[in-house]
């Protein structure tokens, strides 16, 4: 088991640089997602930790250890990609011993983890088949199990649910989750799903466009999403991100809708800011009653999910999501009053998409 | 879906596929037939005269030594072309895999031996290797070696071997490298990141993985070797020296040809035919299933 740091880490392909400076601590036994929109760096991010690209500058450490100059083979760390790469002419038993006997393991031990990882994977009854003779989710098993039996530092996982359907997805989410708990091996896991990362994950780290945005606990960054990027991209259905003006002590929204600036903010708002507030904090109550900003809401559409319904729809011009019960959901057409949860409105600086700091 | 054309008038298709018919019967099933037909009779020195003999052509065959000696000299040829023209073809095209920048520019450089002709290129090499003015004998000779193919076996099959690889190996790299660039990179890396090195990358995954385009051009190497490659050896040695590249199809040639001996001939061409139908049927047979994996 082992920490990973990088340090002032880019990567350039050619004349574009993918990866802008990068600082990042993982601590020894800790799960760490990187999420992020398609395309942000993610995988180029974890292939740099794994050795399969070369940094372009900076540093990068596993268990103190600097590694830019080690070969992927001698970083003492397993992955597991997007597509599982298992080796198809090998059966189940060889795909997962092969790193093993490279390694010159003697061949009851060799055994031994083979049948444990088998065990835990329950892939018992597979051994002897050829990866195609195998269904998706028991593919990605395989995938796993060739990771654990290294017994490695660290797991590094690309996407590795992205290839499977909704409910398979939930499931392995849940074995990756209790495997980590038993086997408290560092892990490194990328994934441009959100839900992923608030579930799997004891900090997450949120990138956007070759730069990360803000790390934390996968509540933490809900709570307190630093950027509007965050606040859009954790979370579902996204935050309502409108953009506002500043008017005395407070910003005004469409046609007249005002939300009162916290003093701390008010020396630091400048003349643009963004209103966020998320569909789930934004409460229907009766007119007269409300103390903050009331938003007169007609319904556009209403969506059922359900257990929640998501109302589409207006107020003083300005376009919002509200989720509410499944079973209260009013008609298209209805008007309501909906006010936000007391310290559940947020405020970014429109031209940066910072968070406003008091 | 009626995925086939269907046609109303009924002659109009059978005209259609006439000329592919014409072609093949005057060019192919009939001097099959009549090679099979000439297999069973002797003829006279003057080609005048001609006697029935049943298998007596096939018996002779198998008794005459130069025919055995074909044979041999048949089996190492073939076997030397095929195992070269693999081993070079696939270590160019592991070498192009490899390489980004200029890789076009070395493509084209390796494709291009494919488009000369056999003869040519046999041409070409007796020149390069002529052991009087050839260049490259010039350097050999430089090096100390005694270099005379025309007078030396060993060293007159070394040169229509490597005239054949040369001009085989484009067909093969191209077979090579397109199943080299079908295997998922993320193969390899797994294989990097599970602690193999690269020669142990390429035995364990990379090879195995290629066993299909191998196997299917050992097939056509194979067949290339007894049956193409007429051209190279009627422009280099003619066979000899003393029989020494006198391959199974150079020797029908040198037979019914030169030496007259239709019978004789015939039955070598039958025999030929009968290991290009069984070398057809193990490529056709494998080839449909594929080399497992
Ligand atoms: N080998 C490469 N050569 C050139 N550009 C690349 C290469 N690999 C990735 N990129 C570029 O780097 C960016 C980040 O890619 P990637 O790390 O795969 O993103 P993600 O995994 O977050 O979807 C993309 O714009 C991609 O086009
Ligand atoms: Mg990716």
């Amino acid at each position: 088991m082992a920490d990973i740091s990088l340090h002032a880490v880019t990567k350039r392909f050619g004349d574009n640089e993918v990866l802008h400076p990068l600082d990042v601590a993982i601590g020894d036994g800790e799960f760490v997602v990187m999420v992020g929109p398609s395309g942000c760096g993610k995988s180029t991010l974890l292939r740099i930790i794994a050795g399969l690209e070369e940094a372009t500058t900076g540093e990068v450490r596993i268990g103190g250890r600097r590694v830019n100059e080690v070969e992927p083979k001698d970083r003492n760390i397993a992955m597991v990609f997007q597509n599982y790469a298992l080796y198809p002419h090998m059966s189940v038993r060889d795909n997962m011993a092969y790193g093993l006997k490279i390694r010159k393991l003697p061949s009851a031990e060799i055994d031994a983890r083979v049948e444990r990882a088998a065990g835990i994977l329950e892939l018992g009854p597979y051994l002897a088949r050829k990866p195609r003779e195998l269904s998706g989710g028991q593919r990605q098993r395989v995938a796993m199990g060739r990771a654990i039996v290294r017994e490695p530092a660290a797991f590094l996982f690309d996407e590795p649910l992205s290839n499977l359907d909704a409910k398979l997805r939930v499931q392995m989410r849940l074995e990756i989750q209790k495997l980590h708990r038993s086997l408290g091996t560092t892990s490194v896991f990328v994934t441009h799903d959100q839900v992923e990362a608030m579930t799997l994950a004891d900090r997450m780290l949120v990138m956007n466009a070759g730069t990360v945005e803000q790390v934390g606990a996968p509540l933490t960054v809900y709570d307190d999403p630093a950027s509007t990027f965050v606040a859009g991209f954790i979370g579902s259905p996204a935050m309502n991100l409108v953009p506002g003006r500043r008017v005395g002590d407070g910003v005004e929204v469409g046609s007249g809708l005002e939300f009162p600036l916290p003093e701390a903010l008010r020396s630091t708002a400048r003349a643009a800011v963004t209103v966020g507030v998320r569909p789930e904090h934004l409460v229907v109550s009766s007119a007269g009653s409300v103390a903050g900003p009331a938003l007169a809401f007609r319904v556009d559409s209403v969506e059922s999910l359900g257990a929640d319904s998501l109302l589409h729809g207006s107020a003083a011009g300005a376009s919002f999501v509200v989720r509410v019960d499944g079973h209260q959901a009013p008609q298209p057409g209805a008007s309501l009053t909906l006010s936000p949860k007391p310290g559940r409105v947020y405020f970014f600086d429109t031209p940066s998409g910072r968070r406003l700091a008091g | 879906m009626e995925k086939r054309v269907v046609f109303r008038s009924s002659w109009l298709p059978y005209l259609l596929v006439a000329p592919q018919i014409a072609i093949t019967v005057v060019f192919f099933f009939w001097p099959a037939f009549q090679a099979v037909f000439y297999s069973f009779f002797l003829q006279d020195a003057f080609g005048t005269q001609s006697q029935f003999v049943g298998l007596a052509n096939f018996a002779e065959l198998f008794r005459s030594e130069s025919y055995l000696n074909s044979i041999r000299v048949t089996a190492v040829f073939s076997t030397l072309v095929t195992v070269m023209g693999l081993a070079v073809a696939l270590a160019l095209a592991v070498a192009a895999d490899g390489i980004l920048r200029g890789a076009l520019a070395y493509k084209t450089l390796l494709i291009w031996p494919y488009a000369v002709a056999s003869a040519v290129a046999g041409v070409l090499f007796a020149f390069l290797f002529a052991p009087s003015v050839g260049i490259i004998s010039y350097v050999l000779r430089g090096m100390g070696v005694d270099w005379n193919w025309v007078l030396r076996g060993e060293q007159a099959m070394l040169l229509v071997v490597i005239a054949t690889v040369w001009k085989q190996i484009s067909y093969n790299f191209l077979f090579f490298l397109a199943g080299l660039q079908a295997i998922p990179r993320s193969l390899i890396e797994a294989a990097a990141i599970d602690g193999a090195g690269p020669v142990r990358r390429f035995w364990t995954i990379v090879f195995p993985l290629l066993s299909p385009t191998t196997f299917f051009l050992l097939v056509v190497n194979i067949v290339h070797a007894f049956f193409d490659t007429f051209g190279v050896i009627d422009a280099t040695t003619q066979g000899g020296p003393a029989g020494a590249t006198q391959i199974l199809v150079y020797k029908v040639y040198y037979d019914g040809v030169k030496a007259a001996d239709l019978g004789g001939s015939s039955a070598q061409s039958v025999v030929l035919m009968a290991i290009v139908i069984a070398l057809t049927v193990v490529q056709f047979r494998y080839i449909e299933r594929r080399v497992q994996y």
